[in-house]
């Protein structure tokens, strides 16, 4: 948990003040939209299909159970009841009227949370892995360099107008959870030949229309250069990206048409200069944010609970569901538990009132008030004793948080799409519906095995389709839905975009195409255990291509 | 659906009417012809040429204090002096989401 200091706290309050007057004026007709629209972008506030749209950072994913009651709070207050987790560990709103925004935001900088960075041309909300500071493979928590990174870059003037938005990812683990090199900036913490730790520094992610995978500049950087060259990197952005085009404004452009060698010799330069002055991080002020992650007192405990044991003997659905949702903590007796927002035939992100209240009413009995937020839209809870598994299970269960499908092919990862966004082209939420429902017998998708569906309703990629290992695309033609479906990409350490199978398929055939490629994987791989993006990565998408178009 | 915002010049190939949403509260609003707006399609003004089209969408942009970003959308007129979304967007603006909201979903 992060306990914010004053500064903090003053910064979020002075901004609801700030946000009240501009509202103030905007609705008695002193600030025109044109006027108004940047200062409410630079508070998440964006207008929708149907209703302004209120988006929360929440850094790093973390969230207390306070927070999590806040969020419950708004939700019922001010919007319809429910938010919408996003991917990139940021809540949304979808009803909040405008009026009544500066009392929403008055209400969630009482407990530190805020819209600031979560839109415009800024640094966005910094994300890491949402099992930070519990993973068993960490090197470190990469929490504190990220929130020492965020405390540079918010109300940073040189990097509040930039050509484009810039998200940031960190990482610690091998194991790639917070999709980093999809990002502008992915900095990969880890330990080399000589024992130190530093950064593997990875440039130019990014899907959108234009998608590219990010690459390595810079191979290892000691911990103490991170801020400098962060902020190398950011005034070689500045510089050189274009602002005459938006769809050529993102930083993947410029390191694609400049060349990656070229970039890094220019943010190399840029670094040269300023890598020993004031930015050099001082150890003491490091200590200082690490010391503000405060960690739970666990308790001494073996990670052979008798009682786990007794229940998961007993109990064939609890079984199933500590088998797929329940992973290792780096502490022993402690479990890290994932908490399934993709029910059958619901809404992927989306979690009512009742159960954020319930939520957090179960971390503070059994994850000491502590509650992640992951990029793959689910909920995590992150210290949970393995003996109090099968009383928390029980009321995980109550709230419909407990599907068993974690990382399976109901798991899917969906933007809001047309049924909400301005931008949309097509409909994300729908299809993700009805391919839960086509998979909803558990035995068959834990036979399916590791399979992650990324959809988005327009060529932004909210959803990540270019990395779903199955992707679908929605687009239009002539006024119909239709959907493209890609093959084989990755959003992991071993990321990898997918392969458009073939032309677009109607609205009506999409559920249909995914059950046949999940037929095909079945029919073509080796043995039992070879995961779906393994079959597509050894016979291509060929054998998938003539299964889907075989009678279409 | 190609999103109005990505809208240049107006191309009228059947009747249309002004939309936006209100500024209050986002809702979504209709130019009416006594320049007023409404949140029902039927009390929408049509247009069904390019020059009365353009009418309605200068005098809905002047009125910033009501309503934003206004556009031209397509419609259908139906028996009765109904008037109807013309594509799946706009039938989504006025009648909401597709989906059961999560709210009434499950618990």
């Amino acid at each position: 948990m992060y306990v914010y200091d004053a500064f903090d706290r003053t910064l979020v309050t002075e901004r609801v003040a700030e946000f009240r007057d501009q509202v103030v004026r905007r609705l008695s007709g002193e600030l025109t939209e044109e006027e108004f629209k940047p200062l409410r972008l630079m508070n998440g506030v964006y207008l929708q299909l149907h209703a302004y749209m209120l988006r929360i950072a929440i850094p790093y994913g973390t969230l207390s159970s306070e927070q999590m009651r806040m969020l419950a709070h708004v939700a019922r207050r001010y919007d319809r009841g429910y938010g919408h987790f996003t991917t990139r560990q940021n809540i949304q709103f979808h009803w909040i009227k405008l009026a009544e925004l500066p009392d929403a935001m008055a209400d969630l900088a009482s407990v530190g949370m805020h819209g600031m960075q979560t839109s415009g041309n800024c640094v966005r909300n910094i994300t890491t892995d949402q099992w930070a500071g519990v993973a068993p493979d960490e090197i470190e928590d990469p929490r504190v360099l990220a929130e020492v990174i965020r405390q540079h870059v918010t109300l940073h003037p040189e990097f509040t107008f930039m050509p484009r938005k810039f998200k940031i990812a960190v990482g610690a683990s091998s194991h790639d959870r917070a999709a980093l090199r999809v990002h502008d900036l992915a900095l990969q913490l880890f330990r080399n030949d000589a024992g130190e730790i530093g950064f593997e520094v990875m440039v130019g992610g990014g899907l959108g229309r234009t998608p590219f995978l990010a690459k390595t500049i810079k191979p290892f950087l000691h911990k103490r250069d991170i801020l400098s060259y962060v902020e190398a990197i950011l005034r070689t952005y500045n510089q050189f990206g274009r602002r005459d085009n938006i769809y050529k404004a993102r930083i993947k452009i410029l390191v694609h048409e400049l060349g990656v060698e070229a970039f890094a010799k220019e943010v190399e330069a840029e670094w040269q200069g300023i890598k020993d002055g004031a930015l050099a991080l001082d150890p003491a002020v490091v200590a200082e944010i690490a010391g503000r992650f405060r960690y739970p007192g666990y308790q001494r405990l073996d990670d052979s609970s008798p009682e786990l044991a007794a229940a998961r003997k007993s109990d064939r659905k609890f079984d199933a569901w500590v088998g797929n949702s329940v992973a290792n903590h780096k502490v022993p007796g402690y479990a890290i538990v994932t908490l399934s927002l993709k029910p059958e035939g619901g809404t992927p992100g989306d979690a009512t009132a009742v159960q954020m209240d319930a939520i957090a009413d179960l971390a503070d009995r059994y994850s000491f008030g502590e509650i992640r937020v992951g990029h793959e839209q689910n909920l995590v809870l992150p210290h949970v004793a393995q003996r109090d598994l099968p009383a928390l299970w029980r009321e995980l269960d109550a709230i419909g948080v407990a599907t068993p499908n974690v990382n399976l092919v109901s798991d899917i990862i969906s933007c809001p799409g047309l049924d909400y966004c301005s931008l949309a082209n097509a409909r994300s939420i729908p299809i993700a519906q009805e391919i839960t429902r086509r998979f909803r017998n558990g035995d068959l998708a834990r036979d399916l095995g590791q399979l992650h569906i990324n959809i988005s309703g327009c060529i932004n990629a909210c959803g990540h389709h270019h990395v779903g290992h199955i992707g679908i695309l929605g687009v239009e033609k002539n006024g119909e839905e239709f959907y493209q479906i890609t093959l084989g990409g990755k959003a992991d350490e071993n990321a990898t975009l997918g392969t458009l199978i073939g032309p677009a398929v109607p609205y009506a055939q999409v559920a249909d195409v995914v059950e046949d490629i999940a037929a095909a994987y079945l029919e073509l791989r080796q043995r039992p255990d070879e995961l779906f993006i393994d079959t597509v990565k050894r016979t291509g998408v060929e054998p998938f291509r003539e299964r889907v178009y075989a009678t279409r | 659906m190609t999103s109005p915002l990505e809208q240049r010049k107006i191309k009228i190939t059947g009747p249309v009417v002004v939309t936006a949403n209100r500024v209050g509260d986002g809702a979504v609003v209709y130019r009416r012809a006594d320049g007023g707006w409404s949140t029902d399609l039927d009390d929408a003004a049509v247009a069904t040429d390019t020059a009365g089209a353009r009418v309605l969408i200068d005098a809905a942009a002047a009125d910033d204090l009501r309503a934003v970003g206004p556009y031209v959308a397509p419609v259908k007129l139906a028996p009765g002096g109904h008037v109807r979304p013309g594509n799946l967007r706009e039938l989504i603006r006025l009648g909401g989401p597709t989906i059961e909201l999560p709210v009434t979903f499950g618990i």
